[in-house]
């Protein structure tokens, strides 16, 4: 068994549920996320659109964060899921480091890494994860990749010229993967990011869009 | 962000996304890096100086294993600090990962400060000629315990700036740099002037290559991946690290190099020393910005 996850980024409308589904069922402490939508505005008034990407852990199949672990507190689990065992972690940040997606963070209430994990908890109960279960329009599909009748092969299948995953040239070769996706949803480096217009980075500091009021 | 044009059909903005991590590996590495670079370069230094000029350096046994116990005890204290759980820092003996760099290092660093420990004791008792079999493998355990952090730097896959080749070059020049910087200071009146030429020799050519490598880097690294450009763009033009990134550079490698010619031109020591003083504090600040700079990017 090989479990992964496709996001068809047409069906995102961006309304964040599964963040919030996500931060809900994990207790995810405030200011970290497990899951997190990015919404990148394209083009030039009037001919403008706003993309959303959803981001958590690629689950990758030659996983940087496995590999640098001192502990093995990061390891596969048998269905292919990257979990994390914070009892053993010894919060040398080291898998922060070598994760290219940005998908773990210190938690700041256990020091101790962490990152979403399919939420193999439900899985290992036959439930889907609570992302999937909170998307409205079944823009996150779940399920086995070694199984071709699953949803997810299914759909990887009849989309084929259409999938993408982040930063393949790293040869991580993540089990995460997104339809539709373009250049914009899917490298940071292709978007812009002024400094201050975020909703979420440090908002005490910073001014809100618009300038002084 | 310098790797992005921005075009009007192209133009792309995040305007809703969760802040960025910011600095993960903070000042307490840079201090381990540095740290570690005295400690096992003293002794690639000490183990030389023994060889070319042994009647000079005779009296150099035990300050010097001083000074790499005392720096190894400092690195090993920085990396501790580092760790949000300190206290599982056992955890690494007891369910070691093989594939990871930091297991690796945490076990030869451990044993190199047990070498120390018994260069320590060896000296203090005058036992020359044990103190020289065990220099030989404390030299020997030097060399993996200085490269280690660049395996490590080279595990991290979303740092495209740390490449394994230029770091580990990097970490033995660091090494050799600082050891000869140390040893310069250590030695004072104790060394003979061959000797001091001959670590001010070191000392320069060190400097010269390090300073080769960065700026390889610096001119030709963004022509090749979209990440290091946007990495280098950090320090370059009103980036946030130029002016330390160049502090640096011109502390720890033209100065110096510039001072040591000068310095055997008017056979003066005071300048060597100067040369030392300045390699030292720059190194810290040429390993500070490249350890932060890959941390700014955004990874997603």
């Amino acid at each position: 068994m090989q479990l992964g996850f496709l996001v068809d980024l047409h069906l995102c409308m961006g309304c964040k549920g599964c963040e919030i589904a996500c931060k809900v069922e994990n207790e995810v402490p405030l200011s970290t996320w497990r899951l997190r939508v990015k919404y990148v505005d394209v083009g030039t008034f009037p001919e403008t659109k706003r993309t959303f990407t959803p981001l958590r852990c690629n689950h990758c199949e030659n996983a940087p964060c496995e590999r640098i672990c001192p502990v093995s507190a990061l390891h596969y689990l048998d269905n292919g899921i990257v979990n994390i065992d914070k009892e053993r972690c010894i919060g040398c940040a080291g898998c922060v480091m070598a994760c290219p997606y940005g998908a773990i963070y210190i938690d700041p209430q256990t020091q101790t890494a962490d990152k979403c994990t399919y939420c193999a908890h439900r899985v290992a109960s036959s439930m889907m994860p609570a992302c999937v279960v909170a998307c409205p329009v079944q823009a996150n599909i779940f399920g086995d990749l070694d199984d071709p009748t699953s949803n997810i092969s299914k759909y990887i299948q009849a989309n084929q010229s259409n999938v993408q995953v982040r930063k393949p040239e790293k040869g991580t070769n993540p089990h995460h993967y997104y339809v539709n996706g373009g250049n914009v949803s899917l490298n940071p480096l292709a978007s812009f990011r002024p400094e201050g217009h975020d909703l979420f980075g440090k908002i005490t500091s910073k001014m809100p869009v618009g300038g002084h009021h | 962000m310098a790797a992005h044009e921005i075009l009007a059909a192209t133009n792309a903005v995040v305007t809703l996304d969760v802040g960025i991590p910011g600095i993960v590996w903070p000042w307490l590495v840079t201090v381990n890096m540095w740290a570690k670079s005295i400690g096992t370069g003293v002794i690639f230094m000490l183990f030389m100086l023994l060889r070319m000029y042994p009647d000079s350096v005779k009296n150099l046994r035990l300050p010097t294993a001083i000074v790499a116990f005392i720096f190894i005890n400092i690195f090993l204290l920085f990396t501790l600090a580092d760790l949000h759980q300190p206290f599982r820092m056992w955890h690494i003996f007891v369910y070691s990962s093989w594939s990871s760099a930091i297991a690796w290092g945490s076990f030869m660093a451990s044993a190199f400060l047990g070498l120390l420990t018994l260069l320590v004791f060896l000296a203090y008792k005058k036992n020359n000629e044990t103190y020289d079999k065990v220099l030989l493998w404390s030299t020997i355990l030097a060399i993996p315990v200085t490269l280690y952090t660049a395996a490590l730097m080279a595990q991290c896959t979303a740092r495209e700036l740390w490449q394994m080749p230029a770091e580990s070059a990097q970490m033995i020049l660091a090494a050799l740099l600082a050891g000869s910087a140390t040893m310069i200071l250590l030695g004072g009146n104790k060394l003979s002037s061959e000797a001091k030429n001959t670590l001010g020799v070191v000392l320069g050519l060190s400097a010269l290559m390090a300073f080769i490598i960065y700026m390889s880097e610096y001119i030709f690294g963004a022509m090749k991946a979209e990440e290091i450009a946007a990495v280098i763009g950090y320090i370059k033009g009103d980036g946030p690290y130029t002016v330390m990134f160049w502090l640096g550079q011109w502390m720890a490698y033209l100065l110096p190099m510039l001072f040591i010619l000068l310095s055997r031109v008017s056979k003066s020591e005071s300048i060597l020393k100067l040369a030392a003083i300045l390699a030292l504090v720059g190194l810290a600040i040429v390993k500070h910005v490249w350890l932060m700079i890959p941390q700014l990017l955004p990874m997603s």
